[in-house]
């Protein structure tokens, strides 16, 4: 995860120079994106991952460096799993018609 | 003893007599002897700044040698046309209207906006009302993220963020508006030998609230030195109607109202005077807020902010690059 986010910033904001980034780089810091950048992250993040970021999630806390996206991301996989594994092991007459 | 000036809108006061002096004999010195014009056209658009920078123009060169356009299209508000007019008629200057809406018709400025905005609401449509808005800086430190606000004819209004492509999309067409309105106004500079006049104050200049190639070009930009308050301290100065001067700032690009705020700026322009004067003068964040009543935490948010555009800005204001 923490390459293929590493690449999709390399490629997208810093035209392919691989040593320019630090996985604790803050973004807004160093200036590699700026806001229609951060829509584009988002997109990415969505369609590769399989998750929505809500609007209040859209703050530098989840989104300012590689590897704060590593934990953001990591972290609403394993909410997701949970989720799932709620509906599959609640009681049968509670599972959703 | 602590020698920190006093943080307050005091801090933005002007001399408006002498500042109208100084501007005044920098656009003749402008106009006739480095441009080596006639006269100056001056887009008005019924708002405060190319209100004041038409008062200004009259002052300096008579109102013999300015022409004021006027160039509205379906989505502008009637107001634009009527304060504008207003402005022509008490300055006494030779005005025309230049009605650009089959321009953009034609150059698919409405279609190509519409298609983007369908790109995130299907519905989207006939008699349907939009415009582009971000979070205030005031609500939580989140991204400036764009989103769409859509009114359907029947009143009801739904918000959504908008992708990368829509946003661009919706940014690129709605750009036409400018670019063509600028095209008139050197129509004209052509025709009379004139110069174009850019109206932008500070805030916009310094912050890359502009279209590169439409509002952002002009010949000369005579209030681009001040902020928004000094520009309504000229504009009581100088006489400009009570109407001008009380319309809250807006884009008129898109046909829901839209402020300045909610599309670029995140705070009133009150506040981010006092923030761009701050960062400019090396005011702390701590020393701002004490003395301007705003939080630090919104100090700090308005300087970083306030340091992400200029980095935006600065492709905006860059010229067409050449090999040395």
């Amino acid at each position: 995860m923490l390459q293929t986010i590493r690449k999709f910033v390399i490629d997208n904001y810093l035209f392919g120079e691989e040593g320019k980034l630090g996985n604790e780089d803050s973004f807004m810091e160093t200036g590699i994106i700026d806001s229609t950048g951060i829509l584009e992250l988002v997109r990415f993040l969505e369609s590769t991952y399989g998750i929505k970021v809500e609007d209040e999630e859209l703050i530098p806390d989840n989104l300012d460096s590689v590897s704060k996206i590593v934990s953001f991301i990591q972290a609403k996989q394993s909410a997701l799993t949970r989720e799932d594994d709620n509906i599959l092991f609640q009681p049968l007459e509670k599972l959703p018609t | 003893m602590n020698m920190q000036p006093a943080v307050s809108s005091d801090l933005l006061r002007i001399d408006p007599e002498a500042e109208t002096e100084r501007i005044t004999g920098w656009i003749r010195e402008t106009v006739f002897y480095q441009l080596r014009r006639k006269g100056v056209v001056i887009g008005v658009s019924g708002g405060i700044d190319s209100s004041v920078v038409a008062f200004l123009c009259v002052r300096a060169l008579g109102s013999d040698r300015i022409q004021i356009l006027f160039t509205p299209e379906a989505d502008s508000s009637p107001d634009s046309l009527r304060l504008g007019r207003m402005v022509a008629s008490v300055l006494k200057t030779e005005s025309a209207v230049e009605n650009i809406s089959a321009i953009l018709e034609e150059a698919g400025c409405y279609q190509r906006r519409d298609a983007s905005i369908r790109s995130v609401v299907p519905e989207y449509g006939p008699g349907y009302k939009c415009k582009i808005v971000l979070p205030g800086l005031l609500d939580a430190r989140r991204y400036a993220i764009f989103s769409i606000v859509v009114q359907s004819p029947e009143g009801e209004t739904k918000k959504v963020r908008l992708t990368p492509e829509a946003y661009l999309g919706i940014v690129a067409a709605t750009n036409f508006k400018q670019r063509v309105r600028k095209m008139m106004e050197y129509y004209y500079a052509d025709l009379r030998q004139y110069a174009v006049a850019g109206t932008p104050n500070l805030l916009e200049y310094d912050q890359g609230f502009f279209v590169k190639n439409g509002d952002g070009a002009a010949d000369f930009k005579p209030i681009a030195h001040l902020y928004k308050s000094q520009v309504y301290q000229l504009a009581a100065y100088l006489g400009i109607p009570a109407d001008i001067q009380r319309r809250p700032p807006t884009t008129d690009t898109y046909t829901l109202e839209q402020s300045q705020e909610e599309f670029y700026f995140t705070l009133p322009y009150e506040q981010m005077d006092l923030c761009l004067y701050g960062k400019n003068h090396g005011l702390s964040a701590v020393d701002l807020a004490h003395t301007s009543g705003m939080t630090e935490d919104l100090v700090e948010r308005a300087y970083q902010m306030i340091e992400s555009k200029r980095k935006v800005a600065k492709y905006l204001h860059a010229d067409s690059l050449i090999i040395e």
